[in-house]
Order: C-alpha cells, then structure tokens, then sequence
C-alpha cells in the first residue's frame, strides 16, 4: 500500500534544541494514526513541518505521492490536508457559514464562493453548527469553536486531515460526540493522523499509534502493542495517570 | 584618512544617541509587542522641553536630563493608559492607529504653538581637540549620559526585581501572569520608560543639532531603522544599531547632499527589513 | 463586542450583484454627485463635490488594504501622485490625449504597486505600514530631482490641452464628470471585491494572516494583487485632478496628509464596509467645516483627525457603519 503521507528522516532545531530528530512515519489511505507522547514531546512541531509552517532542516515529506517539504501552507492545502490547531484559530468577526466557506474556498477543490458556501453549509451540519451558521465566531463557547476548527478543516474536502488536541478542554459529553463525529470522518475515506492526550480516545480510535519523546520516535505499533511498551509506559512514568490510562485503555 | 577617523569617532558619539532613542522604541516592542507610533513625538517633546526649561526657566541645560526623564515617564505611563490599554486583546492594527493618532495630535499641536521654524539651544561645552579636528564637547557629553543611561537600564533590566518582573513579561505575558506578576502594572512601567528614553534622546540630540517640530518624524524613521538593524526587543542591538547608523550617517554626509539622508535611510529601512525581517544582530524573539 | 467589523457575506445570498438594492444605491449617489452641480450650473459646488469625490476614491481603495486585509497604507497617496505625474506628463509634453495618458497611468502604477507590493508586503504590521511611507519619501524625492518632470518646480499644463474638450469651461465639466465616474467605479470595486471568493481571502487574511494561510488562502499574491489593485483607480484619479488643475509639483501630489485623511474617513465611516468610504468622507467634512470654521491651518486639520482617529480607535473601532450594523442587523443586506 503506497502510504497517503510519508515522512522521512525529518530533523528540525529551534536556536540549539533539536525539537525532532530523523522521524519517519506514514500514513496509509483510510487509517487513522495517533500521534502521542509526553508534554514537548514535538508533536506540534511535527505537523507543523507536515504543513509548511516551519521548513524542516533535513528530511521529507510526502504527500501523495509528491515532494512537498518545505512547500508553503497554502500550497499544502490545496494538494488536500487539512489542520486543526490545538488553540483554535477561529476568524472572530466572520460568521460560522464564512469560516466554512473559507475553507471550501481555499481548500483542495478550490470552489468558487456561492459552491463553497453550499458545501461550507453541508459540513456545518455534518459538525453540529447549522444551528448557528450566523453567529461571529468569536462568540462561539469553546466546545463550538473546536467544532468550528473542525469544520473549516472538513470544508476543504480534504485526504489527510491532521487533528491537533481536538478534544482538550472539552467535557465527557462533548468528547463522545467529538469521537463520533471523527470515526464518520474516516468512513467518509479521510485519512487521519490524530495528536492527543486523552488516551481512552486516541486509543480507541487510531488504527496505530505512534509515540515520541524529546522529538524522537520511541515506539509504532497497535494501540494494545503501544500500552504494553515498556519503554512507552517509562516515558509516562513522569505522569502516573497517563500511564495508568495508557494501561488500562489499550486495545 | 585622519578625517575619515574623525567621522567615525563622531559618527559613533552621534549615533550612540540614536541608539539610547531606539532602546526606547525596542523595550516597548520587547514587553508587550507594541510598535510605538507616538516615538518620533516623544523625542521631540523631550527636544522642547529642554528648549522651554532652559529658555523660560533658565535652568542649565544637562541638570534638565532627570526631569525630561521623569517627565518622559509620566508622560508615557499616562499615554499607556489613555491610548493602549484599552486596546491590548485587539488586532495590532488598533494600537498602530492609536498611536499614530496620538502624534498626529502631539505634532499637529506643536506645529501649531511653535510653527515649523528651526530651534536651537545655545550649549557651550569646551571640544577636545585631536589633530586638525574638534569634537564638540556636546557630542561627548551626550555620548557618556547615554552610556549612563543606557548602564542604569542595564542594571535595572538585570539586577532588579523589577527588571526581572519586566524581562519575565517580556518573555511570556501569560507565564508571568500566572506567577503572580502584575502585568499591567509592568505594561505602564515599561511603555514610561520607553517614552522617557526617547524624551531623553531628544533632549541630548537638541544639545547638538537644531530642530524642528517636525524633526520627530525624522528621528522616528531613524529608530526605526536601528530597530532593524538591531533586531526588535533587543536594548544592546539598539545600541549596536544606533552605532552603526551613525557611521553610515557620517560617511554618507560626506558624499552627498543632507536632503537625501533621509531617502536613504528609508531605502535602507525597507532593504534591511525585507533581507534580515530579525535584524541584523537579532539574537532573540520576532 | 457588538460593534464589529461587519461579515463579508451576512446571510447566504445567491443573487447577482445588479439584482442586489446595494447596486442601485451606489448608481444612485453616483448619479447624485454628477447631477447636482448641473441644476443651476453651481459650480461652487461642483468644485466641493469633487473634493469629496476624491476622498471617497481614495478612502474606498484604501480600504481594500486597510479595511479587508488590514494593512495599513499609510503611503497609499502615492498612488494618486505618481498618476498624477505620469497624466500631467504625457499630456503636457508628449501632446497625449487625455484618454490615452489616463490609462497608461493606471497601469503603469498599478504594475509598480505590484511589484513593490510583493517586496514590501512579505512585512507586517509597523513596518509595513512605514515602508509605505518610505516608496512615498522615496518616490516624491526621486520626482523632485527629476528634470524631466520638473524638478522640485513642478510641471505647468499650457491652457491648450484643454482645446480637445471646447475650452476649459467645459473641460472643467468633462473632468469632474470623469472624476465621479472614478468614483462609482471605485465604490462598485470595493462592493465586487467584498463579495468575490478573492475578498473572503482578503478578509481571512484580515483576520489572522497564519490561520489564511493554513486555510490554503495564497497570501502573498492576493496581497501584491490587493496592493496593486487599490493602486489604479486613485491613479486616474490623481491624473485627471492635476490636469484639471494644470500643475502639478511634488508637496502637493504626495501628501502624506491627504492619505492621513483618507484613513481617518475608512475609520469613521467603518473599516471593512464599502458605504463607510462614503459616509466618512460625507460626515469627515462636515465635522473639519464645522471646527475649523476660519482656521485655515493644516496642523490643525490633523489634529482634529488625530482625535477623531484616537476616539474612533477607542470606542466605535467599526467606525458608524459598524455601529449602524451592531445595533440593527438588517441593516446588512441592504447595505454593505
């Protein structure tokens, strides 16, 4: 299987921190592949170099096929993946249906604006938010603004969706909804490469996990292969509920 | 060759107040990421202030330095709360306009009180005189009172508990929030002490060259340029840079007309900028 | 907040730009400002209404960059002085007609906002805004050492170039005739713009540049495109003013002052709205005519737009229309 996305050998250094070091991972058409580890870990900092919002030193990436290190953001978005940020970028003065729209506008199939705004309007009640298409998003609660995250993402109808902490601060309710609303993301044949902390969810949903530490990957494997790593559990003994959570929420 | 070196040394005395000017431009960058727009009219404040304490008062001109200060301060702590607090969650775009109206205020007033006619403050300081060549004895003051200045910064920013407080916002408004630091109280300290910094340029820069209302603009330009070359929130860059552009200065007074300084040091501005968007000696944060 | 910069898009509306009211309303006031001085041959009020005219191109154009995209353009005057230069020039010593002049001005300033605009506007914020104010410096410098253009004396147009339109009486008509069609054109360029998907972009960009970019919006481009876009219609304008006025020297056509102006209308009448330009330049004259009533100072001016600004930027920061739209919503789909 020729993998959606594929990373090779990525290095980045920030001044005299080397925040990743020759990580390597894929991701395969129709998987989902969590992405966790402790707090500075680098995550962010990975998707950060998958998108374009930082060149990488060294290594590539491969989207489809294609070289696209280093390729600015736009670009990226347009070859088809789409991001969530884990502190949520709504545009505050623009309705919900605009945010939508601007990511059906920009996204891989490049709508022109009254198309976009119709698919913009599909993915809000995909999302839960059709019943305040017209309200700024600055006044959105948080919960609504994660959703709203989301939806820009999935209005840009993209391959590869990359979801950064898109459950954090959200109550046990809203998680279940989240967890819902991105199982019927992936059977809608997005792929998905998913960084989060809550391990009963990331390890639910991944079909694989993979674990870094200080910017280097510590372990790849199934979710029950991952919570039974002694070298993963090690790397949470710093946090005695996550590691507790990473053995009893396996498989 | 001997006028060559001349030009250097004045170049450095003349643009290490360029430097102190900056400092003030760059702290408020550095704390709360606000470009002061209203710079270029504290310099010139500081400018008249000197004019009116030594004219109307008749008080010697270098024991003004801690009263433009402590003026300058105020002024700014009060300019901090009248034009920015307000405006600290918003779009950058807010606190540009409102500065920028504030000097267009400031500028439009004193134009309107003191037209746009030359100034001038009589200084006699003995030169030190070293070949064919005399440096005035205001440059070299007002080179040392910047060194002085520019020290107590250093010791106040380094060995405080107050600097510290403000180097820790500076760093991480919101880390330092949560450690108990008042940061609003810092916001006014530090916008205070950049006015007053640039008050205090203002009044060395009076002690060597005539002024106009206007000048403010001017001086603006040239902080802004050091900023560039000294990187934003970086107080020694700002010193290094003011360094720099005065030797610049001096070199090029020498070779064409004074009109075109200007172009060129915006020429310069927009080069330095788009090459080195850190600056030149940036050693820290965008 | 209430009072905000009002949404591109209010409500989904799939109708054509001309079935829209907001169209007829901008051919409506165009056509106000070309019919009210003809009753009565008032040409006292012609010459107000095409200082008016000119700010409001001015201010709709700057908000292009101001008010979309929320870059500040505090240089963006000269645009309408390089056009100026360029008109007056091919007019007066090259024996051009108007039309042709007229056009090679636009696009030729456009295409240098474009160029300039894809160096400078990799800048943000402060220094973006002051490198506008250095192509100005620059620019008015460069004019005032150029010979060909008259140097710091500046060009006279010989009362000639106005035998093409009949004398000058008529070409004075002919001209403001065209200065308001500027006009219309610029107010239907701000509408057009707002509701393209290249606005939106614009817009997002506005809001927050890095999430624009994520979102797949090309910034870059659709900034040197903005820039450049916001650059032609003031260079006609700027063309068609100094020829009506036969002479054109640099302090007049670069004056920073003016483009001051021209912002403090986009932040009275409401950053983002394309009535804003309108009704801030209307609402920007009757309040300098009002306190400046003998004083014929220009610091003055500026200090009045210094507060104007200050208190705009303080308290109504979505100018009147902003807060015409946060108190009664419906407003939207009539006006923009």
């Amino acid at each position: 299987m020729t993998a959606l996305l594929r990373i090779d050998n990525l290095h980045k250094n920030f001044g005299g921190l080397r925040a990743v070091s020759d990580l390597s991972l894929a991701v395969g058409q129709g998987e989902i592949v969590g992405l966790i580890g402790p707090n500075g870990a680098g995550k962010s900092t990975v998707f950060n170099l998958i998108n374009g919002v930082f060149a990488p030193d060294g290594g590539r990436v491969e989207f489809r096929g294609i070289d696209i290190t280093g390729r600015a953001p736009y670009e990226v978005a347009r070859a088809g993946m789409a991001r969530t940020h884990q502190i949520v970028q709504p545009l505050a003065e623009l309705t919900v249906l605009d945010n939508c729209t601007v990511g059906a506008c920009f996204g891989r199939e490049n709508l022109p604006l009254a198309r976009a705004r119709a698919v913009a309007a599909e993915v809000a009640v995909f999302v839960g938010l059709d019943d305040r298409l017209g309200m700024p998003a600055a006044q959105l609660t948080i919960a609504g603004k994660k959703r709203l995250e989301l939806a820009r993402a999935l209005a840009a109808r993209p391959l590869l969706l990359l979801l950064d902490e898109v459950l954090a601060g959200l109550n046990p309710t809203e998680i279940e909804r989240m967890v819902k609303v991105i199982r019927g993301i992936r059977d809608q044949g997005i792929s998905i490469l998913i960084i989060e902390h809550l391990m009963q969810a990331i390890m639910g949903l991944s079909d694989r996990i993979v674990v870094l530490n200080s910017g280097q990957k510590l372990a790849e494997g199934t979710p029950s292969e991952i919570a039974n790593n002694a070298a993963v559990i090690e790397a949470y003994l710093g946090d005695p509920a996550l590691a507790a959570a990473l053995h009893g929420g396996g498989g | 060759m001997l006028g060559t070196i001349a030009s250097i040394i004045d170049g450095v005395l003349i643009g290490s107040v360029y430097g102190l000017a900056a400092m003030g431009l760059t702290l408020i960058w550095g704390v709360m990421g606000v470009v002061n727009l209203t710079h270029g009219a504290a310099i010139v404040a500081g400018m008249f202030a000197l004019y009116l304490l030594t004219s109307a008062l008749s008080v010697p001109a270098y024991a003004a330095l801690p009263v433009i200060l402590i003026g300058g301060f105020l002024v700014g702590v009060g300019l901090y709360w009248i034009a920015v607090h307000r405006l600290i969650g918003r779009p950058p775009l807010m606190i540009l306009l409102s500065t920028f109206a504030v000097n267009l205020v400031v500028i439009g007033l004193g134009t309107a009180v003191w037209g746009t006619g030359l100034f001038n403050i009589p200084v006699t300081l003995p030169g030190v005189t070293w070949h064919r060549y005399t440096f005035p004895g205001t440059h070299i003051l007002a080179a040392a009172l910047t060194a002085v200045i520019a020290g107590a910064m250093y010791v106040f920013l380094y060995h405080t508990r107050l600097g510290k407080a403000v180097r820790a916002v500076a760093n991480n408004r919101e880390a330092a929030e949560l450690a108990g630091i008042p940061t609003t109280r810092v916001l006014s300290l530090s916008f205070g002490l950049g006015v007053a910094l640039a008050g205090a340029a203002g009044m060395l820069i009076s002690t060597m060259f005539p002024f106009t209302v206007l000048a403010g603009d001017a001086y603006q330009l040239k902080s802004f340029v050091v900023t560039a070359l000294g990187g934003l929130g970086n107080p020694a860059g700002a010193l290094v840079g003011g360094v720099a552009l005065g030797l610049v200065e001096g070199f090029a007074a020498q070779y064409m007309p004074v009109s075109w300084t200007l172009v060129i040091e915006f020429v310069l501005f927009v080069f330095v900028l788009i090459l080195f968007p850190r600056g030149i000696f940036a050693f820290r944060r965008t | 907040m209430k009072d905000t910069t009002p949404s591109a898009t209010a409500g989904v509306r799939h109708q054509p730009l001309y079935r829209r009211p907001f169209f007829w309303i901008i051919a409506l006031v165009t056509a106000a400002f070309a019919g009210a001085p003809l009753i009565g041959n008032n040409v006292e009020l012609r010459e107000g209404l095409l200082l008016a005219a000119v700010y409001i191109i001015l201010a709709s154009n700057l908000n292009i960059m101001l008010g979309y995209a929320g870059y500040i353009n505090f240089g963006s005057i000269v645009f309408f002085g390089l056009g100026g230069y360029i008109c007056v020039y091919l007019v007066g010593s090259l024996n051009w007609p108007l039309a042709a002049a007229e056009l090679v001005a636009g696009l030729v300033v456009s295409l240098l906002a474009f160029l300039f605009g894809l160096g400078i506007l990799r800048l943000r914020g402060a220094f973006f805004a002051l490198a506008t104010i250095g192509i100005n410096e620059g620019v008015q410098a460069f004019v005032a050492n150029f010979e060909p253009w008259g140097g710091s004396a500046g060009l006279y147009l010989p009362t000639t170039i106005f035998a093409p339109f009949g004398g000058p009486m008529q070409a004075l008509w002919i001209v403001y005739f065209l200065v308001v069609a500027v006009m219309g054109a610029s107010l239907y360029l701000s509408y057009a713009v707002k509701a393209s998907k290249f606005g939106l972009g614009l817009i997002a960009i506005g809001q927050n540049e890095d999430a624009a970019i994520v979102l797949g919006v090309p910034a870059p481009l659709y900034k040197a495109f903005a820039y450049s876009l916001s650059a032609f219609l003031p260079a006609l304008a700027g063309g068609l003013y100094f020829f009506k006025s036969a002479f054109i020297q640099p302090p007049d056509a670069f004056d920073l002052g003016l483009s001051t102006e021209a912002m403090v209308i986009v932040m009275l009448g409401g950053r983002g709205t394309v009535t804003g330009a309108a009704v801030g330049a209307y609402l920007y004259e009757e309040l300098r005519g009002y306190l400046l009533t003998s004083e014929t100072f220009s610091n003055f001016q500026l200090v009045v737009a210094g507060v104007l600004l200050l208190l705009i930027v303080l308290f109504v920061p979505g100018g009147l229309m902003g807060w015409i739209y946060g108190r009664w919503p419906r407003m939207k789909t009539v006006l923009e």
